[in-house]
């Protein structure tokens, strides 16, 4: 590969279309988002031009703040929840054969092309009265009759990191697969038991992958925006809803433009932290 | 009984079998080295007496106890590793206070032993510093002292100096060496260096195939090996084969006279290159030619060509100095120099 910089204009053209591209389809609508969420919402109408920072400062309100907190809070317990179930499911899945880790990739990779839309209902399905595993739990003796598990905040919760766990394990993966094994086993030969030295040897040496996969799952959560309305109650819903709903059913383009600033600004911070600390000594 | 026994302990991977009945015996205070070439099971050997493998069949017992059902984190043995495997995200002094730690020592006691450990591998005040900032050599003697911090019952070394340049590895053979004397530990290394194994223990053990092939002080090994494997691999070594006539014995180009072989009866003999004399003009019993002659300062190797055998010579410089390639010469083999092995193992 060439690695010197590009000396006469020709040296760009490999990059001009996606730059085009990414113009056309990102830059300039952000732009025009931007653009918007300064407009004032004209009521029964749609919105004129102006420049006004009112749509911002609806986010002082306490109603915007508390779906804020429970926003991020909901964010920050998918992806603890995905790491959790992530971390050991993939340093296991690094200690398989190889035709084996190939196969349980592909069934995550099949995961991922599913649509947020069949994950949403297939769960409704799974967790309602009429059809769902409670019914199952009653036939196997284990419950007295079946219940609703949806809608709920552990039904939302679960949707979320079923969602997000394919992610979770191929960006742990990598980290995983280089991680020298002879780390564990000479802590065991030093005296720690099996838990005790992937507790403090292996986390402790992966704690920036498990820091940057924290991020992204949280990034990801954060823009979920169907699962909170088809598995939670309205007070379940994320600020990503809230837009979802501003922009469609209360026809209010500012507020929602926003709100959507506001969200991108978020994930752009969080990224450039994640980018800061994989700088910062690799880790991994 | 003190010290390590291994019985008739085999490792199987699915078909293939990574070591096959080995009983070895390591009495305490020794120092042994585990030699072969890869593949051999020398590791597997040593992983199974860390306890990182469990052995197919056989008893692995340490001082009377057996260890087979003891997990590896109860066997209280040291062990470094190719890799060194030192925790990258904890301070020099915290890797060696690893062990310390777990076992529930005190702040006051651990500091001073670290500090005391650190002495020990010539490297005093680097406590505070991280492993990245440490030379090879240095990372090397940190592991070494990690694996001695609790005083271990058994000291196991897998390749410990094979990340090491030519001239550290030789001041830190000499050192892992005066280090195990001066503390009397039962010590194994795993290497495929036979000249580590060579300058280093008490006991060398060599492997091939899974099976041990021979069990000897190295000088011993050196001198009377006891079949063409080891031969071959400890050193250099001519082998040559030979038939039993009148007065000696004979090969294509020559005769080794008053070998003991029985007559008409075909023998491998092995003779290092340093008891090979050559001679110029050809009146010596065996009549060769020069092919190649490699001078590596301290020595100078000759190698021959004699009838259907190559034979390789090694002398000192000055002992000849003007051989050329082509030069015939005559070779002179003391039939006290030579090992005859077993028909079977011809």
């Amino acid at each position: 590969m060439r690695r010197t910089a590009p000396q006469n204009p020709t040296d760009y053209l490999p990059i001009t279309f996606p730059t085009l591209m990414l113009g056309v389809f990102f830059v300039i609508p952000f732009g025009l988002m931007v653009m918007v969420s300064f407009f004032k919402r004209v009521q029964g109408g749609f919105y004129e031009p102006s420049f006004t920072l009112a749509n911002y400062a609806r986010f002082l309100s306490p109603f915007f703040a508390e779906m804020l907190v429970f926003s991020l809070g909901l964010a920050a317990l998918v992806s603890i929840c995905c790491l959790c179930l992530g971390v050991p499911f993939t340093y296991r899945l690094t200690r398989l054969s190889r035709r084996a880790q190939v196969l349980w990739l592909i069934g995550l990779l099949g995961v991922l092309s599913l649509s947020e839309v069949i994950i949403g209902f297939a769960w409704s399905t799974l967790l309602s009265r009429t059809a769902g595993l409670s019914n199952l739990f009653v036939w196997l003796g284990l419950m007295d009759k079946p219940v609703a598990w949806t809608p709920s905040f552990a039904a939302v919760l679960t949707g979320l990191v079923y969602q997000a766990f394919p992610y979770t394990v191929l960006v742990l993966y990598p980290a995983f697969s280089r991680l020298d094994p002879s780390l564990m086993e000479a802590a065991r030969t030093l005296g720690a038991s099996p838990v005790r030295g992937f507790l403090n040897v292996v986390l402790p040496a992966m704690r920036k992958t498990l820091l940057a996969t924290f991020i992204i799952v949280f990034i990801f959560a954060l823009g979920a925006y169907l699962l909170p309305q088809i598995l939670g109650r309205p007070q379940h819903w994320t600020l990503s809803v809230l837009v979802t709903d501003q922009a469609i059913y209360q026809s209010n383009m500012p507020f929602a433009a926003a709100m959507a600033v506001f969200l991108v600004f978020a994930s752009l911070v969080l990224v450039a932290i994640s980018g800061q600390i994989n700088r910062r000594g690799g880790g991994s | 009984m003190a010290g390590l026994a291994l019985t008739d302990v085999s490792k199987r991977f699915g078909s293939v079998s990574a070591v096959d009945g080995v009983s070895l015996t390591v009495p305490e205070g020794t120092f042994v080295c585990l030699l072969g070439p890869s593949g051999c099971g020398k590791t597997t050997l040593m992983r199974m007496i860390a306890g990182l493998e469990d052995p197919t069949s056989g008893e692995i017992a340490l001082n009377g106890e057996r260890l087979n059902d003891i997990p590896a984190h109860k066997r209280d043995l040291g062990m470094v590793f190719q890799s060194l495997a030192l925790f990258p995200h904890l301070s020099v002094g915290e890797n060696i206070a690893y062990p310390l730690a777990i076992r529930g020592r005190s702040k006051v006691d651990i500091g001073a032993r670290v500090n005391e450990l650190l002495d020990m591998v010539q490297l005093p005040g680097v406590a505070d510093r991280s492993i990245t900032q440490l030379s090879g050599g240095q990372r090397q003697r940190v592991a070494i002292a990690r694996a001695l911090a609790v005083s271990p019952r058994l000291f196991l070394l897998d390749e410990p100096l094979s990340a090491l340049d030519a001239k550290l590895r030789e001041a830190m053979q000499v050192e892992l060496r005066q280090l195990q004397q001066r503390l009397g530990i039962t010590t194994i290394v795993v290497t495929h260096d036979q000249r580590e194994a060579m300058s280093m223990s008490d006991e060398i053990v060599v492997m091939s195939a899974g099976r041990i092939q021979q069990m000897a002080p190295p000088i011993d090994m050196y001198r009377k090996p006891a079949n063409p494997f080891v031969a071959d691999f400890l050193g250099q070594a001519n082998l040559l084969m030979l038939r039993g006539v009148h007065g000696g014995a004979e090969c294509s180009a020559g005769l080794i006279s008053d070998l003991d072989l029985p007559a008409g009866e075909t023998r491998q003999i092995s003779v290092r290159p340093e008891d090979v004399a050559v001679a110029p003009g050809d009146a010596g019993p065996i009549k060769a030619k020069v092919s190649f002659v490699r001078e590596m300062g301290a020595t100078i190797e000759i190698h021959l060509t004699a009838g259907s055998e190559r034979i390789i010579a090694a002398t000192s410089p000055k002992a000849h100095p003007d051989c050329r390639i082509g030069d015939e010469v005559s070779v002179t083999i003391p039939a006290e120099a030579c090992v005859v092995f077993d028909k079977q193992e011809a």
